[in-house]
């Protein structure tokens, strides 16, 4: 479903990523762990083409992301060919980034609407739907400020599912939350990930989130995977030092 | 109830005899900040968010237009628009949107800069949010980024337009009959120069206190959209109609 080859990223001077090859099966659940700054994030924003390449290729389903084909030549992706790829991809980002001018069920319905032509009423009937799925049916109406960081992140998850996803990236979904709201987000996305076939891609420092949702591993340092495997193995027989080091260190903070 | 019109010649003393033309120049005037703002705004909404474009020809267009106008007093492109322009190209503005093209241009290189400033102040995780929810970039700024973003012009706007309003006085200088026209020829045919100078000073006030109340009437309105209604002012009011 996803497939890097030989991914290099640098930002200016700055190698974020290097030489990285991975693959993630369909229906596949990853969780990426790794220190701060060892490229989980950029990893998860490449996909969603929010940043470029630098060099080497992605390919989702099939597709590459940052190149398309003109006749029989490979050339830069355009809007078109990217909002194509986008729209196998859903993303939850840290910070919500729910959209303040629009209310909760606009938040939902704007982009199947918009980007995807979705009549609006079947779009409504769906966001209802999914706001009773994240426990929140009584707040289609409410505006985003006037909702906790648990209940805003739920909203931002409803509002990337209708999109209807076959890819979903969560970024630490759960670190800009009240401790007392973590769990209320975790079990929820616990809940989809085991109902549904999305190929999840994870960024998380809550290693029993990671345990119960993922079927694989994998641990990053200064761009590059260190190690991988079930998330059984890892957390409790970590091959590598340097992620015995990192779990430890997750484990005292 | 009794009116008194405020223009009539039938005021008593030198209100009635100055009153008329004053009124007269105020009309003018907000004529003349009315065409100016509406060419302000044109200009500003476009120029603005070309400066923000991602396309390096369109920023330079914008940037050039910017600062050029910001860089030339409005009566100096005043008078290339009335008295230059007909000489190189043999084509006489009506003096009245002469000024009125004056204002708008200068003004709206200021009103460029709000825009970009207020579309660039619109987090960049808004902008990321709706690319990952696949909207065209037309639809991010549409009805993710300018929606935003208006709610942050609202103010600095205001200040502009109130400049523009009090920059309209320049037109005297072509001989529009504006405000400061008409009081300026009062004093001269000698009437009481205290008198129709504090009369310019309260219909100016005047003038741009309406535009204040208006552009207040905007921003709330648009700090609903975004759902900034000021709760405190709501609050302090409940607990006021509580006592
Ligand atoms: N837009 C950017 N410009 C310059 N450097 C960047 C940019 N984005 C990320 N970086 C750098 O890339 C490196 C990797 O960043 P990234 O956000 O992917 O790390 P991360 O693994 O997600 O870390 P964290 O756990 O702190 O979120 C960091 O050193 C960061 O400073
Ligand atoms: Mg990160």
């Amino acid at each position: 479903m996803i497939r890097f080859d030989k991914v290099g990223k640098r930002f200016g001077d700055v190698s974020v990523l290097r030489e990285l090859d991975f693959h993630v099966g369909r229906g596949e659940r990853v969780t990426l762990i790794g220190p701060s700054g060892s490229g989980k994030t950029t990893i998860l924003r490449l996909l969603m083409t929010l940043e470029r390449v630098t060099s080497g290729t992605i390919h989702v389903d099939g597709q590459c992301l940052s190149h398309m084909r003109r006749g029989d030549r490979q050339v830069p992706a355009d809007e078109r060919h990217l909002r194509q790829v986008r729209k196998k991809i859903g993303m939850v980002f840290q910070q919500f980034n729910l959209f303040p001018n629009m209310n909760v069920l606009r938040n939902i319905t704007e982009a199947p609407v918009r980007a995807l032509g979705v009549p609006r009423e079947q779009a409504e009937d769906k966001a209802h739907e999914l706001l009773k799925m994240v426990g929140l049916a009584d707040k289609a109406h409410a505006h985003p400020s006037q909702l906790s960081g648990g209940q805003q992140q739920r909203v931002a998850i409803a509002r990337a599912l209708a999109m209807e996803p076959e890819v979903l990236l969560l970024d630490e979904v759960t670190s800009a939350l009240d401790p007392e709201l973590v769990s209320g987000v975790q079990n929820l996305l616990r809940d989809i990930a085991h109902q549904g076939n999305l190929t999840l891609l994870c960024v998380t420092h809550e290693m029993n989130f990671a345990r119960d949702i993922s079927h694989r591993v994998l641990m990053f340092d200064q761009g590059q995977i260190v190690e991988e495997g079930p998330p059984e193995q890892i957390f409790t027989e970590p091959a590598q030092q340097r992620t015995r080091d990192f779990l430890q260190a997750v484990l005292d903070a | 109830m009794i009116t008194i019109n405020p223009c009539s010649a039938e005021l008593p003393g030198a209100l009635g005899e100055t009153m008329p033309f004053l009124c007269d120049g105020t009309v003018i005037t907000l004529q003349s900040a009315i065409g100016g703002s509406v060419i302000a705004i044109a200009i500003a909404l476009p120029v603005g968010l070309m400066a923000t474009s991602r396309h390096r020809r369109a920023r330079a267009v914008a940037r050039v237009y910017m600062e050029f106008f910001r860089g030339t007093s409005v009566l100096v492109q005043l008078f290339w628009l009335f008295y230059a322009m007909p000489l190189l190209t043999g084509f006489q503005l009506d003096k009245i949107f002469a000024g009125v093209l004056a204002l708008g241009l200068n003004l709206g290189a200021y009103g460029s800069e709000v825009v970009r400033g207020a579309v660039r102040a619109v987090p960049r995780g808004q902008r990321e949010a709706a690319v990952a929810l696949n909207f065209s970039p037309f639809q991010r700024m549409r009805y993710v980024v300018l929606p935003q973003a208006f709610v942050e012009m609202v103010p600095p706007m205001n200040n502009l337009l109130i400049e523009l309003l009090k920059a309209t006085s320049l037109l005297s200088a072509i001989t529009v009959a504006d405000l400061a026209y008409e009081g300026r020829l009062l004093v001269n045919s000698g009437s009481d120069q205290l008198i129709v100078f504090a009369l310019l000073l309260v219909i100016y006030f005047l003038l741009s206190y309406l535009i204040t109340l208006l552009m207040r009437f905007v921003e709330r309105r648009a700090a609903r959209v975004v759902g900034r209604e000021r709760p405190r002012r709501r609050a302090a009011r409940t607990v006021e109609a509580a006592r």
